[in-house]
């Protein structure tokens, strides 16, 4: 396999403990995984997980304690702010909520050239990409001009994912970015996301809890259990034929759409649950 | 719990040091100034020196604050430099004046601010309309003119009450009661005005909060809602403004004591500066900072106890 | 994040700009037009008035209004009233300016910085809570030697000591603006620190701290004349509070000298924080009205067709609220449904759909601001519409209970989980304190919480998210209700949780023999839990069925098409990385449906 685009390898984090002589609380326990050039992976995980960690971590808004993270054979896993804002040509990021990633008092135009003239365009040429921006994400050319309120999650989300898109980076992390979306949004957007990655090759790194979602997008997915990566492997065989309990019991978990399969699901993870403990069945 | 009280006494005397000190450092070049008050106009320049050597004050400044600062923590304040009373006796005299108008002041402003803010938070409408305009008016004018309007009003005019001058409550409690009426109704308008926005405002946010909504779908009356569950979480804010209150009360019973010619801290603290008496100046600093620092520790226990997130012991 | 708002989608007109509303806004355009008067009337008074503000004048002590060039009168040192006043303005208005702008540059500036930078937040908190233990007034007073009374200076100080206001007020603003994702999403895309607090901080800022000057204005100008009137500083100064001091001491000889200057320094005042609750208006938006608790406005039930002997009947329902324009909006229009006992229907739909209204219609508790404008809910044959609070309230928790969507915030945070759930418990069955205690205790048993006892004592933030719905489910159930309402019952959890709180609700029916309504946006949940699915769409129902007529032949086109969104089993990407390493397009290519 060539290197990969990027390389976390044994990543480690802690936050300072809350309250007098607390120790530190480590979120992430030695976390590896790798991302190739123009790949999806799916990072599914529960609320503790510490999936959103990892993301922040590669983006420069969490400091590892431990570790390292290698992008495009360069160690950037704790880089000095110049150098990390250079970055931002490269990593970009898509947030869960639409709602408070968008400066509610600027209007999409100067939120989409922001990242373009803080990279050296001048404010005409940001114009101009702007519209081609707003093309690719499916939006009206006119929407520059308006503020973000004036928009739906669904529009929101597409301006967000526009913005990732501004400096033409190489891998965005998209951070449960359909979660806060209705259902029928949701696929449209999943859709989006991959058309764009057909056609740029940009890489994604899919943090979700939703496990549909992730094996929608990604091409590898990795599942992360309290700190832990507990399993990674090409997606239809970790949805399909799980080895670790865990992956196990979330893929039983999972609620299928469908009453008779649900059904069946459902009797085969209780059956699971009591095997797994006997003295309470 | 005590460990966090103590602490948080501790941080207070730090505090307290540290406002002394600085009204020390800030006092300091105008000491010559206050030599020659003492002494009267037209003396030598010799006479002040030895004055001022007499008075210990021609030492280092800081050498001087810690003098002060070692008799202050044996309890010791020093005398004034004009009338030769003791600093700590007569301070604790006039405070108690102020205080008994302050106090009965906050405790009126919370039981009025209360009952209005809850009730035009959950009744809305008229009740809610009367108790923003009268909060508003509060809010309009300075409590300066409240006190001269209710002067002429109800102690010149309609004779009601006496215009002027303190009946300490030792001697005659009706007669305080009397004396202390006009002040504390002026110093009350401003007062209940800001508590008031502040119980609305936080009890019409809590009330809107999904746990109300809940508490009201397993059958428990909203009357119990708003009193035991929404107004106990809307204390906080509430309280945080109230300390606020409590100092700004204090600045504002310097003025009403001075229309009503009350012989209170703010006079005395008034004529001291105006005399550069020092020692004086000094154990006021120290008492009102101490006072503060007490009124701010009160209201954090009573936050932590009454919000149990909020448990920092 | 799948709250219906009822307020509709966001209207482009209101995008005007924040001048141009206040300009509309008379409070603000009567109170700006009276200061910039009285201030003009400052600064030309050498013009207005005759004499200067000192110039005394042994033949008009205490003269009268309208005497010649003296048209207030003079005072008890024969000074021209007319000129004083005129330059007490000036006095207030250096005033306000110096004690304003000094609180703000202080404020302003250390929040941003404390705000912004945690490792200086501790070292500026300190210092502001040192500067707030100062009572302000007292200390002006007490620092007179060194101030020597100028009002100027004194008002200098007076402003550090406004500072910890003005510094609060943007410190939280700063935190919490520093913790929104887009100002994340800035410092992802290369923003430096300064452009990130010029650019995307210090707008938050902006409106709190005009309305905040407005009010530190006022308060200057206010301690000023204060001061002045303790008689800090020198006579010569002229100033609202010297000249109230004057005209206090004459009040029995010359009553209106005391209220000339009362009635400007109260203008002004009062201008200043009419002003300031103007902006506040315009800036922030409407003030927060409240509305009263349980009052709700509900039409007369209309007449229906009375055949039915189901459990739950809903005809025709619709709810609107108000828009600020004051006509109604409908969210909810016409909803029909039917729920037998023991029965669970799922409530589908999108955000908006109205389903959330819709259960909360049934258990009354609307936000007081909606009205019902037609239709009818009975329960068990019984109109609901039009009860008094107390009716519904003799209902709620006995006949009809409700499990929420969010666990946290339907919990009160100040009391421990068990007194809330014996709470409820009492009110609704009136049983002994001792009694409601035990059943509480054996009813967290129930729903699973390994120990009822630790969990009874504790409060909500400590215990975990499930735990939580756990406890609400334990405080639904915990009459035998003849019919639960779930909102979303399990939506902020977990999957695997959510599996597990599945079970327990469908556990807890068979038991109770419960009906109940599901409002969720979920189709795996529905398929998990419900015998009958209604799929809402802005506010109708526009399909019923069995769970096996909906998922398998769905009529309507909307179904179809929310059935086809959701991503299901057969969904997996097959398609190689753009720039597919060889070894990952192998391990795809083992898997090639779609």
């Amino acid at each position: 396999m060539a290197t990969p685009l990027l390389e976390v390898k044994d990543l480690r984090l802690a936050y300072p403990g809350q309250g007098f002589r607390a120790r530190p609380v480590e979120i992430l326990h030695g976390v590896s995984l790798t991302v190739g050039e123009g790949e999806t992976l799916g990072l599914v995980g529960e609320s503790g997980s510490g999936k959103t960690t990892i993301g922040r971590a590669l983006l420069g808004l969490a400091e590892p304690s431990g570790g390292s993270v290698v992008f495009a054979g360069r160690d950037i896993t704790c880089l000095p702010s110049k150098e990390r804002r250079a970055l931002a040509r490269d990593i970009q990021v898509v947030f869960q909520d639409p709602y408070t990633s968008l400066n509610p008092s600027l209007t999409i135009g100067d939120i989409l050239s922001e990242p373009l003239i803080v990279q050296g365009a001048t404010a005409k040429d940001a114009r101009g990409k702007v519209g081609e921006l707003l093309d690719r994400v499916g939006l009206p050319a006119d929407a520059a001009e308006r503020l973000p309120r004036e928009f739906s999650g669904g529009q929101r989300q597409r301006v967000a994912i526009a913005r990732a898109l501004a400096p033409e980076p190489r891998l965005i992390v998209c951070d449960e970015p359909v979660s806060a979306l209705d259902l029928s949004t949701q696929a449209r957007v999943l859709d989006l996301l991959i058309d764009i990655q057909r056609r740029t090759g940009v890489a994604y790194l899919f943090i979700s809890h939703d496990l549909a979602v992730v094996r929608h997008i990604s091409h590898r997915v990795a599942v992360l259990y309290r700190g832990d990566l507990v399993e990674t492997g090409p997606a239809r065989k970790i949805t399909a034929t799980p080895e670790h309990p865990y992956t196990r019991r979330l893929v039983l978990a999972s609620p299928v759409a469908d009453p008779v399969e649900q059904e069946r699901r459902r009797a085969e993870r209780r059956r699971l649950a009591a095997e797994a403990a006997p003295d309470v069945a | 719990m005590l460990l966090y009280v103590i602490r948080r006494l501790v941080s207070g005397l730090v505090l307290a040091v540290l406002v002394t000190l600085i009204t020390f450092l800030l006092l300091a070049p105008s000491f010559d100034g206050i030599v020659s008050n003492r002494i009267g106009i037209g003396v030598t320049s010799e006479a002040v020196r030895a004055l001022k050597a007499d008075m210990g004050l021609d030492r280092p400044v800081l050498v001087q604050y810690l003098d002060w600062l070692s008799d202050a923590v044996r309890g010791d304040l020093g005398v004034s430099f004009f009338s030769g009373e003791a600093v700590g006796h007569t301070v604790g005299q006039h405070l108690g004046v102020t205080l008994s108008i302050v106090v009965v002041t906050l405790l009126l402003t919370v039981a009025v601010s209360v009952t209005l803010g809850v009730l035009a938070a959950s009744r809305g409408g008229a009740v809610d309309r009367i108790t923003q305009a009268a909060s508003l008016t509060g809010h309009l004018v300075p409590n300066l003119l409240i006190a001269i309007a209710l002067v002429y009003l109800l102690a010149i005019r309609l004779k009601l009450l006496p215009a002027t001058g303190f009946t300490p409550v030792t001697e005659d409690p009706a007669a305080w009661a009397r004396s202390i009426t006009i002040p504390v109704i002026a110093l009350l308008v401003a007062s209940v005005a800001g508590l008031t926005a502040q119980v609305r405002g936080t009890m019409i946010d809590e009330l809107r909060k999904d746990y109300v909504r809940t508490l009201r779908t397993r059958g428990i009356s909203t009357r119990a809602v708003v009193l035991r569950h929404a107004l106990r979480n809307a204390a906080g804010p509430a309280l945080t403004v109230l300390s606020f209150e409590f100092v700004a009360l204090l600045g504002g019973a310097l003025i009403v004591e001075k229309v009503f010619a009350i012989p209170g801290f703010g006079s005395y603290a008034f004529d001291a500066s105006l005399q550069g008496d020092v020692p004086v100046i000094m154990g006021i600093t120290l008492f009102a900072v101490l006072l503060v620092v007490t009124i701010n520790l009160a209201v954090d226990l009573v936050n932590g106890w009454l919000n149990p997130k909020a448990r920092i012991f | 994040m799948t709250a219906e708002t009822p307020t509709g989608r966001p209207d482009p007109r209101r995008r005007r700009s924040t001048a141009h509303k206040l300009l509309r806004d008379p409070q603000a355009v009567v109170t700006a037009g009276l200061l910039l008067f009285i201030v003009a009337m400052g600064l030309l008074a050498p013009l207005l008035a005759s004499h200067g503000p000192n110039e005394s004048s042994l033949d008009h002590i205490d003269a009268g209004i309208g005497t010649p060039d003296y048209p207030l009168g003079g005072d008890h040192s024969g000074r021209d009233i007319w000129a004083r006043l005129l330059h007490s303005i000036n006095t207030s208005v250096v005033s306000a300016l110096i004690g304003a702008s000094i609180a703000l540059i202080v404020g302003v500036a250390a929040g941003l910085v404390g705000g912004y930078y945690d490792r200086a937040r501790s070292a500026t908190e300190w210092t502001f809570s040192l500067v707030m233990t100062f009572p302000g007034l007292l200390l002006l007073i007490v620092l007179m030697p060194l101030t020597g009374g100028d009002f100027r200076i004194t008002m200098a100080i007076f402003g550090v000591l406004l500072s910890p206001g003005i510094y609060r007020i943007v410190r939280n603003q700063v935190v919490g603006v520093k913790n929104e994702l887009f100002v994340d999403a800035a410092r992802v895309s290369g923003l430096t620190d300064r452009r990130i607090l010029a650019r995307h901080v210090l707008f938050a800022v902006r409106g709190p701290v005009i309305i905040a000057t407005a009010f530190l204005c006022g308060s200057s100008i206010g301690v000023q004349a204060g001061l002045a009137f303790l008689g800090v500083g020198p006579a010569t100064v002229p100033s609202f509070g010297s000249m109230a001091a004057e005209g206090f001491q004459n009040l029995y000889i010359a009553p209106l000298q005391v209220v000339w200057p009362s009635l400007v320094l109260g203008t002004m005042t009062a201008s200043l924080v009419l002003l300031g609750n103007a902006l506040r208006d315009t800036l922030e938006g409407a003030t927060r009205r409240p509305s009263k608790v349980a009052a709700l406005k509900a039409a007369k039930a209309s007449a229906v067709d009375d055949a039915s002997s189901a459990l739950l009947v809903v005809q025709d329902l619709a709810i609107a609220y108000p828009t600020p324009s004051g006509e109604l909006n409908e969210v909810v229009s016409g909803v029909d449904l039917r729920l037998e006992a023991g029965e669970t229907l799922g409530l589908v739909g999108e955000s908006g759909s109205g389903k959330t209204q819709t259960a909360f219609a049934v258990l009354g508790v609307l936000p007081p601001e909606a009205v019902i404008t037609r239709g009818s809910i009975r329960l068990d044959g019984r109109e609901l519409l039009g009860l008094k609070e107390s009716e519904l309230r003799g209902l709620r928790g006995r006949t009809i209970a409700y499990i929420p969507q969010e666990p946290m915030s339907n919990l009160d945070p100040s009391a421990t989980v068990g007194s809330q759930l014996v709470e409820g418990l009492r009110a609704a069955s009136g049983v002994s304190r001792q009694e409601a205690r035990e059943r509480v205790l054996a009813l967290l048993a129930r729903v699973g919480i390994p120990d009822p006892e630790h969990t009874f004592g504790s409060y909500p933030h400590q215990i975990s998210g499930g735990m939580a719905q756990r406890v609400l489910i334990a405080g639904a159930v915990a009459c035998r209700p003849v019919l639960l309402i779930a909102d979303e019952p399990t939506t902020a959890l977990d999957v695997t949780v959510q599996a597990e709180i599945l079970d327990l609700l469908r556990d807890l029916q068979e038991e109770m023999g419960m009906a109940v309504l599901l409002v969720t946006h979920n189709f795996g949940v529905v398929a998990d839990i419900c015998d009958r699915i209604a799929v809402m769409r802005d506010g109708r129902v526009v399909e019923t069925g069995t769970s096996l007529e909906i998922f398998r032949e769905a009529r309507h086109p909307y179904t179809r098409m929310l059935l086809d969104s959701v991503l299901d089993e057969e969904t997996v990407r097959t398609d190689p990385p753009a720039a597919a390493s060889p070894m990952a397009a192998v391990a795809e290519s083992a898997g090639k449906e779609k």
